[in-house]
């Protein structure tokens, strides 16, 4: 079965080498690992998605939460979430079979976004298996290239991942840890040994 | 003032007096302060890795924080085993390695390793500091990371240009890590559960684990142990967590345990397990260690919590909260038709791990003599890896905690040098017995320089069997008697006292062990006995590797 975690993490260097070295070392299986900033400054959040049993997203949400820069862990596989992929697709598309490829965009809800005389390529923000259903409905035309980011997720209603941590960050501990570590670029004095 | 006073007035701070380092190149504008603050001391080992095990050791004799330093590349790279060391034992201990100046990190300069990433997965965190004014603030969050919760090494990787630059100290007066609070909430939901568990069994047994050592909550487990009438058996780091001489006490269990021990944690019917992290060695084959009994488990770490083995009531939270609310909910009562049970199997099988009673000189009656010969000293005791290990485990009486220093996740050969060196630096008073494997002796004994340069009285016992006497077990019990490369010629230990100006002594009958181990005693400095010991003896009893514990075998004609 599929976990979907998301994790808050400070938003330092090294943050994602902790997280991806502790899938390797503990031997967790991840389909997807996306990151990207969040509205609140040196905070940054993580949606990973792990094949495994209950026991396994149960060690991977604890052993995560142990490392010192992450925040805060969630599962959201039981929750009611909204979960998106977006998927970049290059199909082979002649003037002839066009028509074709877009009823069957319009079907997914998926949206051209650039042509050429033998290429058509294909946008699609959904969940992972409306994705996987228009690749094999495209499949038959050619695929030329694609690519796909991981899931993100969010829950739905009112509620928020995030409140609960954020409210008492306090400004001078969280700048301290966003700027931990960083090196600026250059102008250092050159000290050899 | 400059990145170095920094450092040096975060470590004063930190109430820390003592560091375990070696200098190198971009470590050198803080050994250049050490002059400026007296009040640190700081020793000179002869191997990075020795500066990690002395550290490791202070830090579990004394309960303080240890810390090592080393210089960038090869020195941060021979301390990895001392750090992975100390994670695997839970050892509070901070490791400062000096790195290349800021503007040639990741040029791939002279001496630049990439002890960051290199220390990563070693450590409980791990900082790569790169300005001045972050330097206290770093030192105050790494310090409390590593001392508090489940402790654990936090390293600090400093930018030889950092100890240069300079900056305002800037020492916080609190520390807010939001990524890591210590929930002081109590679980009573979790606890009276646990309780109730504690209440309806027959048949209770406690795993006493490193964790009763490391908070210091050996008075609490004799309260519980006694209040309901349980029996405590330890694990390898959990001995010393209850006195020998207990009644409540049945020895420890695992590949080398007791068979009583081992077979009194398979047919339990409640385990209540404290501050440990379910260890193979400890438990054996994890299916088949007792599928029947109710697990209570304790422990600081909730990742612990069916990691290895499903707890039926996990409870998170540090021992000296908990023991004294669950001691506060259960009964009074006895369980003496269990307690005979275990009893009559200590009775029948205790021969397996008795002191051979033979002419030649073996590993367990040297050990048993040396504690029995301390039994008026404080007596500290570290050992190597291998069969000297177990059997001053099984022979030595150990029953007070932090009395024991063993390496016991890793099974670090060579620890028993620097680790002794840790030991005594951190207690001068206590009579220090560093038993060792001709082996593992043979990894780190060039600390012998350092301590016979901070004049540490500290007695070496080699046992001198001729083998890695461990693996050779092995491969005569499990690879056909095919010894492949376990036999070494051995160098003239005496000789090497000799070289270090220490007082060696060689012991090769049995009538002279007590003699030598009170000549060492008398002796006010150093002294290495080399115990020409039997080449063959075998650890017993065993559990093979991949059996369950109540697979317990007591000689080579069971397997
Ligand atoms: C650094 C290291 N290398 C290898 C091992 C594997 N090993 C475990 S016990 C042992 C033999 C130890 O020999 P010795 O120190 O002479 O102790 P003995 O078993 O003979 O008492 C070895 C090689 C280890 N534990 N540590
Ligand atoms: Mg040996």
């Amino acid at each position: 079965m599929k976990h979907t975690v998301v994790a808050l993490v400070e938003d330092k260097p090294g943050v994602l080498n902790r997280v991806a070295s502790l899938f390797r070392r503990r031997g967790f299986n991840i389909d997807s690992l996306a990151v990207g900033t969040t509205h609140e400054a040196g905070v940054s959040r993580m949606t990973i998605v792990v094949e495994g049993n209950e026991n396994i997203a149960d060690q991977l949400e604890k052993q995560l939460f142990k490392l010192i820069d992450v925040i805060k862990v969630e599962n959201f596989t039981n929750q009611n979430a909204i979960m998106r992929e977006l998927a970049l697709i290059k199909v082979k598309a002649s003037t002839n079979n066009r028509r074709e490829i877009l009823d069957i965009l319009e079907v997914f809800r998926a949206q051209p976004i650039d042509l050429s005389t033998a290429s058509l390529v294909i946008q699609i923000v959904a969940h992972r298996d409306t994705i996987d259903a228009l690749i094999e409905n495209l499949s038959r035309f050619g695929i030329l290239e694609m690519v796909r980011t991981g899931r993100i997720a969010m829950r739905r209603g009112y509620t928020t991942t995030t409140d609960e941590v954020l409210d008492e960050n306090d400004d001078y501990s969280s700048n301290f840890h966003s700027q931990l570590g960083r090196l600026s670029n250059g102008n250092f004095p050159f000290v050899s040994d | 003032m400059i990145g170095a006073d920094i450092v040096l007035e975060s470590l004063k701070k930190a109430k820390i007096d003592t560091l375990f380092g070696y200098p190198g190149g971009v470590v050198l504008p803080l050994y250049d302060r050490f002059p400026f603050h007296k009040e640190i001391k700081h020793i000179l080992v002869r191997h990075e890795q020795a500066a990690g095990h002395a550290a490791d050791a202070y830090a579990r004799v004394s309960g303080k924080i240890g810390v090592a330093l080393a210089t960038s590349g090869p020195g941060a790279t021979n301390l990895v085993t001392a750090v992975q060391n100390a994670m695997m034992d839970s050892i509070p201990t901070l490791f400062i390695t000096g790195n290349v100046a800021r503007n040639l990190i990741g040029k791939d300069g002279f001496q630049e390793a990439d002890a960051t990433g290199i220390f990563m997965p070693t450590v409980k965190h791990n900082y790569l500091v790169t300005h001045a004014s972050d330097l206290a603030p770093t030192f105050a969050e790494a310090i409390h990371i590593a001392t508090t919760g489940r402790p654990g090494p936090v390293h600090i990787d400093i930018p030889k240009d950092v100890f240069l630059e300079e900056a305002e100290f800037n020492w916080p007066k609190e520390i807010n890590l939001r990524g890591y609070k210590i929930d002081k909430n109590l679980n009573t939901d979790a606890i009276s559960e646990a309780s109730n568990l504690i209440n309806q069994s027959e048949k209770p047994i406690i795993f006493a684990g490193h964790g009763i050592i490391i908070s210091n909550t050996h008075k609490l487990l004799q309260k519980l142990a006694e209040k309901a009438d349980i029996p405590v058996i330890t694990t390898l780091l959990g001995i010393g967590s209850m006195p020998t001489s207990h009644e409540l006490h049945y020895g420890w269990m695992g590949m080398h345990g007791s068979y009583y021990a081992n077979h009194a944690a398979s047919s339990a019917d409640t385990i209540i397990a404290l501050g440990m992290r379910m260890d193979d060695r400890a438990l054996g084959r994890f299916a088949d260690l007792n599928p029947n009994a109710k697990i209570v488990h304790i422990d600081i770490d909730p990742a612990e919590h069916d990691k290895n083995l499903k707890a039926t009531v996990p409870v998170v939270g540090n021992l000296s909260d908990i023991l004294p609310a669950i001691t506060n909910e259960i009964d009074e009562t006895n369980h003496a038709e269990w307690i005979n049970w275990i009893n009559d199997l200590k009775k029948n099988h205790s021969d397996s791990m008795s002191i051979p009673d033979t002419s030649e000189l073996s590993v367990q009656f040297v050990v048993n003599q040396i504690a029995k010969e301390n039994k008026k000293n404080k007596l500290v005791v570290v050992t190597g890896v291998g069969q000297h290990q177990m059997w001053a485990a099984q022979h030595m009486d150990i029953s007070e905690p932090r009395q024991l220093v063993t390496s016991g996740g890793l099974g670090t050969m060579g620890f028993e040098v620097p680790a002794a060196l840790g030991a005594q630096v951190a207690d001068p008073k206590s009579t220090v017995w560093s038993i060792c494997g001709d082996g593992g002796f043979q990894m780190t004994f060039q600390e012998l320089a350092t301590i016979v340069d901070e004049k540490l009285p500290i007695k070496f016992a080699i046992m001198n069997n001729g083998f890695l006497g461990m693996v050779r077990q092995w491969q005569e019990l499990f690879y056909q008697q095919n010894l492949v490369d376990v036999n070494m010629s051995q160098p003239d230990f005496l000789k090497i006292a000799e070289a270090y100006g220490i007082q060696g002594i060689e012991v090769t009958k049995k009538d002279q062990v007590i003699e030598a181990i009170q000549k060492a005693n008398s002796i006010n400095g150093p002294v290495l006995i080399d115990f020409r010991v039997e080449t063959d003896g075998n650890v017993w009893p065993m559990v093979p590797a991949g059996a369950a514990l109540n697979e317990t075998v007591e000689s080579a004609k069971e397997l």
